[in-house]
């Protein structure tokens, strides 16, 4: 029956199989990511050499977004926007939990496929159906959604018509994510093979289940936002908008009442989950690869996954502190400050015991490790970093500066997008039974490493000398002048970055090819995705359904032959 | 289709589609949520939330619709228990009552739509309209949901595809259909009585 579902070219390209549809997941939004850094790029130009044209692309711009090849602020916030948006909804989130969760989720608790195939497949194509809706209000009149991905009311009630692109392209998005968190949530539950008890779970396992909990919980509150700003927008309903309105000289015809404070309760209700769930896959995925790199058992299991359910549930009374500076009261702004502090302490546990975990370890440092083992310090810098943010005090000062950036983009891009890499690497030979290229892995993360610091470093000290965010022509204000070099400096970084993945690229597909031959378990890995051939058989993943003996991390077990000690291994 | 079911395998020993199920419930309860409680802080924390007088909101007609929604639930358990003891008839007259009933509600709604529109209570008229239509039209929708979902085990059940011991997506359906009459058990007060 199955052979039969493979033939047909329905099946092929609309495949139930879980690996199918998490190489989807990978493919595209590595397309997405590759995308909302491109829109940064131009960002960057006009942030370097405000006013300049862009060379070469710049004559391809028609006059509504850069005449003359120089961008018009309006094309600048809708780039702001879409940047946003695309990298974290449609390029992170996607990786991390559409194209990980989907393809070693199952494979990693010995299922044949996720609980629910066609609920699976529905929730890829939906997702792309999304993305292409977000990508096609370029086009429209007005150009994209250009009220940050924030999506602010009352600005973005009045915004032209992108911003009613963005919320249906949000919606499908959201409907997508909620349909993946229901199978992700029912497959840990039911489909794990006999023997593997929650005390036996990789912990990668754990973060896609926290994180598909998040998702379930946060995504319908902005679903319900998007909703009302949308009947906002095109109903005359004013939810978000205040009586009185002016804009652009003229009064808005509305009855008004509504509060725009709403808004930003409701999306960050959402948004602040998001973060966590922008993370946490990216914490499962090195926690898996330091515990095979170091061949030895991960130091404090049961505090990582106990920090991980905290995190889960602590990250649902923090979001008002992405609002201190809306007036809120003091002793509301206490509350969310404390919460605050208290949320960073399992980030500081979960790092310190994968830090710890590397003492007395024999290292391999294997491209995957290197990622691994950088993402510790730098996450460490994004999170640390957070901390001025979360008080009330310092937050009021950095608030609306670059300094605000450079935490998020170090928590997100040298802690998420490093890990989902080495994640990448460490995988790879599961999914097309080759190995990538040692070397060029290594030129790919050290030029990376370095190009992403560079970029973002300088943010903090801009942050603290006072440059905000946001603004289109950054030379425009006197006190900005001092740190406009080091804007420049940026921009070479980031162009630098750009050629520092064309290795990753060249690598990758020359490697799905043309690389050395793996055989099953490429790392010599404990876990059960590695009991299986690579890659994995269509439908059914393993030869044997397996039976797990042992908890996931038995390195180095004294008297037993080798050094590592599969889960499904008597 | 059957075999399927039989090789399913649950570490938990509930079926996966009940899990799933309820998964999805608990989402919906965030979406209602979200709305209920926007709605409850614009209703008390608004300066220009007007709330149109008792006899605008048709009242009784509203009542008779909760009537109508929870004798319908009624109407499901009796289906599902019609089905666990094998009695297909009883099953199908029962989903069909259910879907009737459904049905009557919609009804009752648009005439209320109708009326209030009428009456000056739109969609842009105030918060308290906005939130009247966006709540209630939300929750429409659910119901037209629950109807399609029910027809679909409608359609199986007349051609005996359930047993006694093959009955799980009639209970979904069940499950699903309650979801929508709770909800309307909180938006009922919340909207008309309060």
């Amino acid at each position: 029956m199955d052979k039969h579902h493979d033939e047909s070219f329905i099946r092929k390209y609309f495949s139930l199989d879980h690996k199918i549809i998490g190489l989807q997941y990978m493919f595209t939004s590595l397309v997405f990511l590759m995308g909302g850094f491109l829109l940064v790029q131009l960002m960057r130009w006009q942030l370097a050499f405000p006013g300049r044209p862009m060379p070469f692309i710049g004559r391809f711009f028609p006059d509504t977004m850069a005449p003359g090849g120089i961008m018009l602020p309006e094309f600048y916030n809708q780039l702001g926007a879409m940047h946003g948006t695309i990298m974290v909804f449609l390029g992170i989130v996607p990786l991390g939990v559409g194209f990980f969760g989907n393809y070693f989720l199952p494979l990693q608790i010995g299922a044949r496929d996720m609980a629910f195939p066609r609920l699976n497949m529905m929730s890829y194509w939906i997702y792309l159906v999304g993305g292409l809706t977000m990508l096609s209000s370029f086009f429209m009149p007005g150009g994209a959604a250009q009220s940050g991905w924030t999506s602010y009311a009352p600005l973005s009630v009045t915004a032209p018509t992108g911003q009613t692109v963005w919320i249906i392209a949000m919606v499908l998005i959201i409907t997508s994510s909620l349909f993946g968190a229901i199978n992700f949530i029912v497959t840990t539950l039911n489909l794990r093979a006999p023997g593997l008890t929650w005390s036996r779970l990789p912990i990668f396992v754990w973060a896609q289940f926290i994180t598909a909990i998040l998702l379930l919980f946060s995504f319908p509150v902005l679903e319900a936002g998007a909703v009302l700003q949308l009947l906002d927008r095109v109903a005359g309903t004013s939810f978000f908008l205040p009586a009185g309105l002016v804009v652009d000289g003229t009064p808005l015809d509305r009855v008004g009442g509504g509060s725009p404070l709403l808004w930003q309760h409701l999306f960050w209700f959402l948004a602040h989950p998001e973060v966590y769930v922008l993370i946490l896959p990216a914490m499962g995925i090195v926690a898996e690869i330091i515990a095979n790199g170091t061949r030895k058992p991960l130091f404090g299991y049961k505090e990582i996954v106990g920090a991980l359910c905290f995190l889960g549930v602590m990250s649902f009374l923090v979001w008002a502190h992405h609002m201190f500076l809306s007036g809120m009261r003091t002793s509301l702004s206490y509350f969310f400050m404390t919460t605050t502090m208290i949320i960073s302490i399992p980030s500081v546990a979960i790092l310190t015991c994968l830090l710890l975990s590397l003492k007395g370890g024999s290292i391999r440092f294997t491209p995957p490790m290197h990622f691994a083992l950088a993402f510790l310090p730098l996450f460490g810098i994004g999170g640390l970093t957070g901390l001025p943010l979360g008080f009330t005090p310092t937050d009021i000062y950095l608030h609306d500066t670059y300094y605000v950036i450079g935490h998020f983009h170090y928590v997100v891009v040298t802690g998420s997008i490093i890990a989902l890499f080495g994640g990448i690497y460490y995988w790879f030979p599961k999914m097309f039974g080759r190995v990538m290229n040692p070397f060029w892995s290594k030129v790919h993360f050290w030029f990376t490493i370095l190009m992403m610091n560079g970029i973002f470093f300088p943010m903090f000290i801009q942050g603290m000398a006072g440059a905000q965010r946001r603004l289109y022509d950054p030379t425009a204000q006197l006190h900005n002048l001092v740190v406009q070099p080091s804007n420049v400096f940026m921009t070479y970084c980031a162009w630098g970055l750009f050629l520092a993945q064309i290795p990753f690229i060249i690598n990758f597909f020359y490697s799905m090819f043309k690389g050395k031959r793996a055989n099953e378990n490429h790392w010599e890995a404990t876990t059960l995705e590695w009991a299986c051939p690579s890659p994995p058989l269509p439908h059914k993943n393993f030869e044997k359904a397996p039976t797990v003996y042992r908890g996931p991390y038995e390195y180095s077990v004294p008297g037993h032959k080798t050094d590592f000690y599969p889960q499904n291994v008597i | 289709m059957n075999n399927a079911h039989a090789q399913e395998v649950s570490a938990t020993g509930i079926p996966s589609g009940k899990l799933g199920i309820w998964m999805f419930l608990a989402s919906e309860v965030m979406l209602f949520g979200a709305f209920i409680s926007s709605y409850v802080i614009l209703r008390t924390g608004s300066p220009l939330f007007e709330i149109p007088a008792r006899e605008m909101l048709g009242v009784p007609l509203a009542t008779l619709n909760t009537f109508v929604l929870i004798l319908s639930s009624v109407t499901m358990v009796l289906a599902l228990d019609s089905v666990q003891k094998n009695n297909q008839k009883g099953l199908s007259r029962y989903l069909l009552l259910t879907v009737l009933l459904g049905f009557v509600f919609l009804g009752v709604k648009a005439y209320e739509y109708h009326h209030k529109w009428a009456e000056g209570i739109t969609l842009s008229s105030g918060l308290f309209g906005s939130f009247y239509y966006t709540l209630t039209g939300l929750h429409a929708l659910h119901v037209v949901g629950g109807i399609v979902f029910n027809l679909y085990i409608l359609v199986n059940a007349l051609r005996g595809k359930y047993s006694s011991n093959h009955h799980e997506r009639v209970e979904y359906a069940g499950l699903y259909w309650h979801f929508v009459d709770l909800v309307w058990v909180i938006l009922f007060p919340s909207l008309y009585l309060l």
